[in-house]
């Protein structure tokens, strides 16, 4: 009983990272049809921010969540300007393959090249670092901290995309960005506003996760299939579809590295090619086509 | 797109295999080169040349077929255990090597074009990673097959035709595997132009029209993946047969994304694209990666930025216009 629930409970944290992590490549791939492979990369440089900002400027540890995020879309617009303008919605899945592995390599060497070439951890706050006791168990304050952000994230982007006025043009740009740039909805915008969101997401999950996806120089390349396959399995542009897929695949990963430790990466892709196979727009995705 | 068609089958053939003697003829000059300038690095070019018969195997698919792939280092990484294997369970003679490579690439080319080629876009993407993964994860996991993760050694082959021993210098491997890739490589110019390679190419400039004219395109895609499979088994075995070792990087992620970026400097949808890119990449590599790998990321990334945006064709798209102009021009005169 002790095992499945400390399973448990790593399995739906390291979930919930996924999530917020894959969430923002996920919507990116619904409205803007981006496969960007190089949103691990974003989710680097969010982590090697905070870990800058805690460590050499010792600011608190929430200033420095702000601080990688808000630094991470800055550090992101040219990118949007110069290079993923052009790739928006072209149907051509090489090219966008080429120009985002190009554009993760490229992070991959600069953020090497500044930062150094070593692991770089991001300390936790006095409150977050211990146990946490809720009465029958004690639990570590972190895992119950990654959760509640993960929780927290889903309402919110419910709320953004259901209810307000944003959310109404965003969703009529995924269904048709033709029709909606005709009705004056200022589509380019949009994208411009959903990239940020995405890369913004993608950071704050990277410094959050960042005990339990370490953040080291190969980060981007090292869980670049893990996110794209949570967005494919869920289906691309569903909230739902990326929470269920986070949640299914870290519960498939952490239940095989404690009870099956030698196959787990057998299993894990195995299923997700079975799952992929029978539904190849994912989980919860609709056609496109 | 019809521009290229038009270079790539000329309209009246004034000497027959022409074309295959001429390529045949410039791969020869170019090993030459390699034989007699950098004898020292002959053993850095015998790998150049097995990555060589990736690269021309991911040509045939996303080149010709335009089937976006992150895990085709996988059929090369079958060719290479399965030569390595037998190698070491006492089949010796590398001829014999070479087939069962072939055989295994060709099988898991089908496996996995079978797989793959069912959808496109995001799923064809993520199906392809995942085939390369697990067959990653099979390459670590069966260690009492593979070795592990410490790799598959003591791979020793015999003599080839019984005469030539491998040395340490790589003569006999580098030579041996010339050879192999001016067959290859005359075979695939052949392969290419025949009635199933052009409708390969028309399904991929449109996959609709195609289907209108008749064509499954599914079954083909799969034969296909066949043939590219047995090219990168062919380059697998060559590769264990010439290093003696097999490591698990040779069915990596990241060995399937660097010949993506090799080909597409290139040039897909050209054998000699191919080719170039696989040179110019390798010999960069082995010069600025032995410096400072990260400065290398740097350079591959911002090298793959500026071709999709600039040159999407590839390195070796002016140079074929150029000489499509230039036999335009002796055909006028």
């Amino acid at each position: 009983m002790r095992t499945v629930f400390s399973i448990m409970i790593d399995a739906v944290a390291y979930g919930m990272v996924l999530f917020i992590i894959s969430i923002g490549l996920s919507i990116m791939m619904g409205l803007m049809r981006v496969v960007n492979l190089a949103h691990g990369a974003f989710a680097m440089i969010g982590g090697y921010l905070a870990s800058y900002a805690i460590r050499d400027l010792h600011v608190h540890y929430s200033v420095a969540i702000l601080m990688a995020v808000v630094g991470t879309i800055i550090v992101s617009i040219p990118f949007e300007i110069l290079l993923y303008r052009r790739i928006y919605r072209k149907s051509d899945p090489l090219i966008q393959v080429l120009m985002t592995i190009g554009i993760t390599f490229f992070i991959i060497g600069i953020v090497n090249f500044i930062f150094g070439p070593s692991l770089k951890s991001i300390p936790l706050p006095q409150t977050l670092s211990g146990p946490l006791d809720i009465g029958f168990r004690m639990l570590p304050t972190h895992r119950i901290f990654v959760i509640a952000c993960g929780v927290v994230t889903a309402l919110a982007l419910w709320l953004l995309i259901e209810k307000t006025e944003f959310g109404i043009k965003l969703r009529a740009s995924v269904d048709h960005s033709g029709m909606a740039d005709a009705l004056g909805i200022r589509t380019e915008i949009i994208y411009a506003v959903t990239f940020a969101l995405a890369i913004g997401l993608g950071a704050f999950g990277g410094v959050v996760g960042a005990e339990i996806l370490p953040i080291e120089p190969f980060y981007a390349l090292r869980y670049m299939v893990t996110f794209l396959v949570v967005v494919s399995v869920g289906g691309a542009g569903s909230i739902l579809g990326a929470l269920s897929a986070s949640l299914l695949l870290g519960l498939a990963d952490t239940t095989g590295k404690y009870l099956a430790p030698e196959f787990g990466d057998f299993f894990f892709y195995l299923s997700v090619i079975v799952v992929v196979f029978l539904f190849p727009h994912g989980l919860f995705g609709r056609s496109h086509a | 797109m019809s521009e290229i068609v038009a270079t790539q089958v000329p309209h009246k053939r004034s000497i027959p295999f022409g074309q295959e003697a001429a390529g045949a003829l410039s791969i020869i000059v170019l090993g030459a080169i390699g034989y007699f300038l950098y004898p020292d690095d002959l053993a850095f070019l015998t790998r150049l040349i097995g990555i060589a018969f990736l690269v021309l195997s991911l040509d045939l698919v996303t080149g010709y077929c335009g089937v976006a792939t992150l895990g085709h280092a996988a059929q090369f990484g079958v060719g290479a255990y399965a030569a390595g294997i037998a190698c070491v369970r006492g089949i010796t003679d590398p001829i014999a090597l070479l087939a069962i490579g072939v055989f295994a690439g060709t099988i898991m080319g089908l496996i996995s074009g079978a797989l793959i080629t069912r959808f496109r876009g995001l799923p064809q993407l993520v199906l392809s990673i995942a085939v390369g993964q697990l067959v990653a994860a099979l390459a670590n996991k069966l260690s009492w097959l593979t070795g592990g993760s410490d790799g598959l050694s003591g791979i020793t082959p015999g003599k080839v035709f019984g005469i030539f021993n491998f040395d340490m210098y790589s003569r006999t491997a580098f030579l041996f595997s010339l050879g192999v890739l001016v067959i290859v490589f005359v075979l695939l110019q052949r392969f290419v132009r025949s009635p199933f390679g052009l409708m390969c190419r028309g399904m991929k400039d449109d996959d609709l029209r195609a289907k209108m004219i008749g064509v499954s395109i599914y079954p083909r895609l799969v034969v296909m993946y066949g043939v590219a499979g047995a090219v990168a088994g062919i380059g697998g075995a060559l590769t264990a047969i010439s290093t003696g070792v097999v490591g698990l990087d040779s069915v990596s992620f990241e060995r399937s994304a660097e010949v993506l970026v090799m080909l597409v400097l290139g040039g897909a949808g050209h054998l000699w694209g191919a080719l170039a890119g696989t040179i110019i990449f390798m010999i960069f590599e082995h010069i600025v990666a032995a410096a400072n790998p990260f400065h290398w990321m740097t350079l591959v990334g911002l090298l793959l930025i500026l071709i999709v945006v600039f040159a999407p064709r590839g390195l070796i798209e002016p140079v074929l216009s150029l000489a499509s102009r230039f036999k335009r021009k002796g055909e006028a005169a």
